[in-house]
């Protein structure tokens, strides 16, 4: 494996044509003796590319990645420069991945902290049971995006599809394009000067330029937090 | 779990290499599909009148050549290709004199497809291993619908992995699960559809084919699948002179195309894609759920 490394000061290569992602991995969890930046080349679609980081490196990934790409991160950036499979990002702690294309179903699934920014678009449930992380995405989201989601945020500068935010906890979605239909419980409210705020802030992380002022905030109506015996299954 | 793939190309210098291109996608989805394999290709169609019938018998070392002959001698027009257990029979005779005389002559033989264009091969083993057993990698065609299974609710048997057919020149794989497969059968088999196996999967390709043979079009059978199938599916789907593809409502199950202006592929799975030629410059997409993609031979 080393010696099909290629060691330029601090920067390291893998070909994953040649090496297995099993030997990249191992490598990012291990002592990484001052390296910080790892370039991934060939991904051609494999499975868990660069999951479970624990460190401030940075990783750029040249093509596509499979399922789980950057799954568990913590304090590393993952840079995808292709398209990403399903469940980019999931339970992400802390760090920053990125998509440059689009990501398939689940991503950023129960992200607890960091920014996961998606260019092109998310597929189906993007951010489900989100847990505290941010989530930007540059194009359109699919259906039941955000679904229970408890804590943190999302940005999407498309459309949203059907069931946006259903059963939302305290997680907040902000929405530049139409959303084909809201989920139980979750409801469009005014856009006050925290949320223009904050969707700048989040707008700029992700260097997407769009004026805050014309996103939409969706939240929790919190109606389903207490049990109503009287709603008799109407939910 | 299963994998799908599925290649048309629009070059028709690249044509004789069809199966040279598809094999590593077949090959790839084997973690999605490690039990069966199998794949529909369709090439030139015959004239009018004649027809391909693929059949299978799963008996080592059967007899093919004492088959033949008799079948020769039945019919009086007929030829004959055998791959190991697979045997392409070529007629100008109608499709139920020969299934009527194979269920009466041979009864482990099976009609595996029946049209102009289509041979179809699917059988047990890992994908690499039923790919080199029939050859897929020597064979030429304008396009192709391929399947690798996981068995989740019925036997591992031959005639339980995909494609499936129905009708001439029509087969369909999927990837997901149904849940009223059994429904669906009784439904269709007042109706006069037979079936062959217990999948899940034959169900669906009957309902379809039984939907566009009263007067349906594609957009318009899927539209009642949706609300007559309970259950996850991608189906990709072969007919003489074009592929389609559909994902349920929820996008259960993965898709994902890539196209140039050589080829149209589509797998499961972007890495069965990955070795394309040209790969890199393709424009690829993930399917939207609920949304029917069809192409076309030119």
């Amino acid at each position: 494996m080393v010696s099909a490394m290629k060691e330029a000061g601090r920067r390291v290569e893998f070909d994953l044509g040649r090496q297995a992602v099993r030997d990249l991995n191992q490598f990012l969890h291990g002592d990484l003796r001052g390296v910080t930046e790892v370039a991934v080349a060939n991904p051609d679609g494999a499975h868990n590319i660069a999951v479970g980081l624990n460190a401030p490196v940075r990783v750029d990934i040249d093509g596509h990645a499979g399922y789980y790409a950057a799954g568990m991160n913590k304090e590393a950036t993952v840079v995808v420069h292709g398209n990403a499979g399903p469940g980019l990002g999931e339970n992400m702690m802390s760090g920053r991945v990125e998509v440059s294309g689009f990501a398939s179903g689940g991503a950023g699934a129960s992200a607890h902290g960091g920014l996961l920014v998606i260019r092109g678009d998310a597929g189906l449930r993007c951010g489900i049971s989100l847990k505290g992380g941010d989530i930007v995405v540059g194009g359109d989201v699919g259906s039941f995006s955000a679904f229970m989601a408890q804590a943190g945020r999302m940005v999407v500068c498309g459309n949203a599809g059907d069931g946006l935010g259903d059963s939302l906890y305290e997680a907040v979605i902000y929405v530049r394009g139409e959303i084909r239909s809201l989920g139980a419980d979750a409801r469009i409210e005014p856009m006050t000067d925290e949320d223009i705020a904050a969707v700048g802030e989040l707008l700029a992380a992700a260097q997407i330029d769009h004026p805050p002022e014309e996103f939409k905030r969706i939240a929790s109506a919190r109606s389903l937090y207490h049990w109503n015996a009287d709603a008799n299954q109407t939910y | 779990m299963c994998g799908i793939v599925g290649l048309l190309l629009k070059a028709p210098s690249l044509r004789p290499r069809l199966g040279e291109f598809m094999v590593p996608m077949l090959v790839g989805m084997t973690e999605r599909g490690p039990d069966s394999a199998g794949m529909a290709v369709f090439s030139e169609s015959l004239a009018e009148g004649r027809r391909k019938l693929s059949l299978y018998c799963a008996e080592p070392g059967f007899d093919w050549p004492r088959l033949e002959r008799a079948l020769l001698e039945f019919l009086g027009d007929a030829s004959f290709e055998t791959k190991a257990n697979h045997c392409i029979v070529t007629t100008r005779a109608e499709e139920v004199k020969v299934r009527s005389w194979l269920a009466r002559e041979y009864p482990p033989v099976h009609v595996l497809s029946v049209g102009r264009s289509i041979d179809l091969y699917k059988d047990l083993g890992l994908p690499s291993e039923v790919a080199n057993r029939y050859g897929f990698a020597r064979m030429g065609g304008t396009h192709l619908v391929g399947h690798t299974r996981m068995a989740t609710e019925s036997a591992v048997t031959p005639e339980n992995a995909h494609p499936y057919t129905a009708g001439e020149d029509w087969c369909l794989v999927h990837n997901g699960s149904l849940a009223n497969p059994g429904s669906l059968r009784r439904k269709l088999e007042k109706l006069g559809e037979r079936f062959e196996s217990d999948c899940d999967t034959e169900g669906a390709c009957r309902y379809l084919h039984w939907r566009l043979s009263s007067g349906d079009d594609l957009e318009t059978a899927l539209e009642h699948a949706f609300r007559d199938f309970d259950g996850f599916f991608t189906f990709l789907m072969g007919t003489r002179d074009r592929l389609a593809l559909v994902r349920d409502p929820f996008a259960c199950k993965p898709a994902v195309v890539a196209e140039t202006d050589e080829y149209v592929a589509i797998a499961s799975e972007f890495r069965s894609l990955a070795h394309l030629p040209g790969i890199k410059h393709a424009s690829v997409f993930e399917p939207k759920p609920a949304e029917v993609y069809a192409w076309s031979v030119q």
